[in-house]
């Protein structure tokens, strides 16, 4: 079991949170450190990269959820990338798909916020 | 769902007892892919039912604090799957006695894993009691 969190800065002013491997009840914490650090900085736009993700689960979407509340709260904003059929789906019958901006590669979701 | 009343042939019964701990939690995600494997399951459905038992597990963590155990029944048909995952709470002060298993409608639904499993899952029924403990069996059928 494993996961993989990487923050960089993008050139437009943006933070990308780089996430791989499996997003659950164990793992979820560190992401959720991950953009908590990144929101304690002032930093509310922010992408978060999940190509690279093999599995995701309730925990690990409360955490993306919890993440969206905050960064909303300042006028931010919270896009994912994903391209993982059976993530996609679990954002789909929860609804989150309309509630976060999806898409396809990291430049649509960096352009989406500006 | 029933192996008999059904008519489907039981191909077996896996019994499976984690530690009541996150960093198990992938252990019986994993075991259970390997037995919906034996079924024939496409890819997308094991995938389905590794989520479903995931958040079953999630579930007694997260409604059970200071369990020790989980027990996973996995029981093989040629007509489906049954998963049954309790916590120890259960084991201990239901023996014997008639478990109240309210249907999930009778029930109040806990977050977005009740609603995930119901998603993936052809029947679930599930029941949390601070002092029985929890329990949830679901079913996967083969043919959904």
């Amino acid at each position: 079991m494993d996961i993989k969190v990487h923050v960089r800065e993008s050139d437009d002013d943006a933070y990308v949170v780089e996430l791989g491997g499996e997003i659950d009840v164990y793992t979820s914490p560190k992401v959720k450190d991950a953009i908590t650090e990144l929101i304690d900085q002032g930093h509310y736009n922010l992408v978060i990269n999940l190509e690279k993700v093999r599995y995701i689960d309730s925990t690990g979407l409360g955490v993306l959820i919890g993440g969206l509340k905050r960064v909303r709260e300042h006028g931010g904003t919270v896009n994912l990338v994903c391209t993982n059929p059976q993530i996609k789906k679990i954002f789909d019958i929860t609804g989150l798909v309309k509630i976060f901006g999806i898409f396809d590669d990291e430049a649509g979701a960096k352009k989406a916020l500006a | 769902m029933n192996a008999i009343e059904t008519g489907a042939e039981h191909l077996g019964t896996v019994e499976l007892r984690i530690p009541g701990k996150p960093e198990w939690v992938a252990v019986a995600r994993l075991a259970v892919a390997a037995i919906a494997n034996r079924l024939p399951f496409s890819v997308e459905e094991i995938e389905d039912l590794k989520l479903a038992i995931a958040e079953a597990c999630t579930i007694c963590i997260q409604q059970g604090a200071g369990i020790q155990t989980i027990d996973i029944t996995c029981e093989a048909s040629t007509s489906h799957l049954r998963v049954e995952v309790r916590d120890d709470r259960r084991r201990t002060r239901d023996a014997g006695a008639n478990a109240r298993r309210p249907s999930i409608t009778g029930v109040e639904a806990e977050g977005l894993g009740i609603f995930l499993i119901q998603a993936l899952m052809d029947n679930l029924e599930y029941s949390a009691d601070p002092q029985l403990g929890t329990e949830l069996v679901m079913t996967k059928r083969v043919d959904s």
